[in-house]
């Protein structure tokens, strides 16, 4: 019993920790821009698909090589195009809008529509057949006990809590972090201080997106199954989970996603895997009824 | 005599459309792509008072006609024809044509219902706050269906069928045709009526500035919930009739996907306004049967031109890249939707003198 605990519980780190990858990337983008992008889960899906591509390509043209050189050099190109994919949407869709000054809600629907675009343009140029990733390190099991832990597990646990590290760094720590909050707290003085707003919100944009990839990497080599709606259900989740924490804020997106990850682990647990999301969802409606503004969201005034 | 033009032209255009389905003159086909721009109008219409004209974002729409379409299905089935699971009829099956519009109702008020439950939490929180609730509604009501073994689960339900037949044994006439009109009559007339009364003003204060509207006595709160109400009870109606037209509903129909074609039609038309909602229904609609036939052709017409290698085939997924397509640069030259804030009769002041729009 003990031991299925802690089982569940590395079960959950690894399954929130792709959770928290998507989320932190929604967050991101909200907080610098007050803009839902509902596109950042296909963004996730073409991430892994970038993966695989760039995976096979190795193996083919250097069949010789070793398996983890393989992944050094597939892991800084897949997130690179990956956040190249989330820069172009930022560019064609939402800057124009921007510009225009359109209402809100409109840009959020654009967001919609490249999301769709994205998962079905993939099915009509790929066709359905799923596409399974190769096997790039050979898997190491650790066992104490009844627990087993894969290498892969820890990495993704490892790489989840060093990314939010990392983005903790640079939006408290640094200048262009600077900037972003400051365009969160008022859009309007920041271009007066002389700072470049676009240039700021494609950071934003590289950041969230090569996150995005960077779980698609993690989660084809745990999942190695390919299909073009991955992203869809993952994606809405993440940015529940993102709310739930309280979005705009880096660690209630960290650990949002670590507590979808655990609810749904639990009730799978416990439960017959079709209450997955009743289950899950449901609490998390229960926790947002008792804290509108998520777990670390502070209550906004209004000014009168 | 101009105050009766309008309803003269709704009545000509239902018995017309009766008429010709009645001869068939019309197919089959063409008749199902009415009733869906029919269903298409509510779902967008119905939408558009909480997005459009409260300018909060629901976008769980999808969930409010699950309900909708569930219970006048059950319930028809219930009442009229031998189950498996619900026995034996329990009224004679001829009776369906006189109940059929009260379990419309039914469904349409179950559903409203549970659009009151979805509106009590929105009263605390703002703006996109809203979206994940009624998100996460959608998902709990189609996960919900899926746990349900008596109305099928996630296999579906079907048996609505019979229900027609037995409307059409005492009386040969093309029934879901007439209701689904009706009903659209019915929506359109409702929300005009509501949002341009007095007290729906109080929706239009709320989307300025929810403060103000507090502070000058229009009481937020109800006028969230009545609005929410009225949203999804007609989104109940228009699942009560979906369920009917295709005679077999399951829960994955009223998933995400459909919460966001009735999204898109809402800020396609222009948010907070009905002529625009119902433009951009029949749009959509049309689109998306017309690209049915188009796609077929763009194949035989690339490979005609030797600008596709022969093993690729032009399928019909392109439809949904097309269409988003489309919607994506819509939005680029006309960033307030087709209409805008506008009603029909602010671009053709003339059409006043037939009918008050606000």
């Amino acid at each position: 019993m003990f031991d299925s605990i802690i089982q569940n519980i590395f079960n959950g780190l690894q399954w929130g920790s792709f959770y928290s990858l998507i989320a932190l990337g929604y967050t991101l983008v909200y907080g610098v821009l007050t803009l839902i992008n509902f596109a950042h889960g296909d963004i996730f899906m073409v991430g892994a698909y970038i993966a695989f591509f760039v995976a096979t390509f190795f193996l083919k043209a250097a069949s010789g090589l070793p398996g983890w050189v393989v992944l050094t050099l597939t892991l800084p190109l897949t997130m690179i195009l990956t956040a190249c994919v989330g820069v172009t949407l930022e560019r064609i869709a939402y800057r124009p809008l921007r510009r225009k000054g359109a209402n809100r809600l409109y840009v959020v629907i654009t967001a919609l529509m490249c999301g769709l675009i994205l998962e079905n343009g993939n099915l009509a140029l790929l066709g359905a057949s799923r596409k399974s990733f190769p096997e790039l390190v050979d898997k190491v099991i650790y066992t104490t006990g009844a627990v087993s832990m894969t290498n892969l597990k820890i990495a993704v646990i490892l790489s989840a809590i060093l990314v939010f590290c990392l983005l903790q760094f640079i939006v408290t720590r640094t200048k262009i972090g600077m900037a972003m909050r400051a365009i969160s707290y008022d859009k309007f003085a920041v271009p007066l201080m002389g700072i470049p707003i676009d240039t700021i919100i494609v950071f934003t944009f590289i950041l969230g997106s090569s996150m995005a990839g960077l779980a698609g990497l993690l989660y084809s080599m745990s999942y190695p199954i390919l299909d073009p709606y991955m992203g869809a259900l993952i994606g809405w989740k993440a940015f529940i989970a993102a709310v739930v924490g309280g979005i705009g804020d880096i660690r209630g997106a960290f650990f949002g996603g670590f507590l979808l990850g655990f609810v749904e682990i639990l009730v799978v647990a416990f439960f017959p895997s079709t209450f997955r999301d009743l289950i899950a969802f449901s609490i998390l409606l229960l926790i947002l009824v008792y804290k509108p503004t998520g777990l670390f969201g502070i209550a906004k005034t209004t000014k009168i | 005599m101009q105050r009766f033009t309008v309803p003269a032209l709704l009545g000509i255009l239902l018995l017309s459309l009766v008429s010709l389905s009645y001869y068939e003159m019309i197919d089959l086909y063409i008749q199902s792509v009415i009733m869906f721009i029919g269903i298409n109008i509510i779902l967008s219409a119905s939408l558009n008072i909480v997005n459009g004209y409260m300018g909060e974002f629901a976008c769980g729409h999808a969930a409010f006609m699950a309900i909708g379409a569930y219970v006048t299905s059950v319930l028809n089935i219930l009442l009229f024809t031998k189950d498996k699971f619900f026995g034996p009829a329990l009224l004679p099956p001829e009776m369906a044509l006189y109940f059929f519009p009260l379990t419309l109702l039914a469904g349409a008020l179950v559903a409203a219902l549970a659009g009151s439950l979805v509106a009590i939490p929105s009263f605390k929180t703002r703006g996109d706050y809203l979206a994940i609730i009624t998100i996460a509604a959608n998902f709990i009501v189609t996960s919900t269906i899926i746990n349900v073994d008596a109305i099928g689960g996630a296999r579906g339900f079907m048996g609505m069928k019979k229900i027609i037949y037995a409307m059409e044994d005492v009386v040969e006439l093309p029934w879901m045709l007439i209701w689904v009109i009706l009903s659209t009559f019915f929506t359109v007339w409702l929300i005009r009526r509501y949002v341009s009364s007095t007290y729906g003003k109080g929706i239009i204060a709320i989307h300025q500035d929810e403060v103000a509207a507090e502070i000058m006595s229009v009481n937020t709160n109800q006028m969230k919930l009545v609005a929410f109400m009225v949203s999804s009870g007609l989104a109940g109606l228009a699942g009560g009739l979906f369920a009917h037209i295709l005679g077999y509903i399951n829960p994955g129909s009223f998933g995400i996907l459909k919460s966001t074609e009735c999204l898109v039609m809402v800020y396609l038309g222009g948010m907070g306004s009905l002529s625009g909602s119902v433009l951009s229904a029949i749009l959509f609609t049309l689109l998306l049967e017309g690209l049915r036939f188009v796609i077929p052709q763009i194949n035989t017409l690339m490979h005609w031109m030797h600008l596709l290698p022969d093993t690729y085939q032009v399928s019909q997924v392109w439809k949904w890249v097309i269409i988003p397509l489309i919607l994506v640069l819509v939005m680029q030259f006309r960033p307030e939707g087709i209409m805008g804030n506008k009603e029909l009769s602010d671009i053709f002041p003339r059409l006043k003198k037939f009918y008050k729009f606000k």
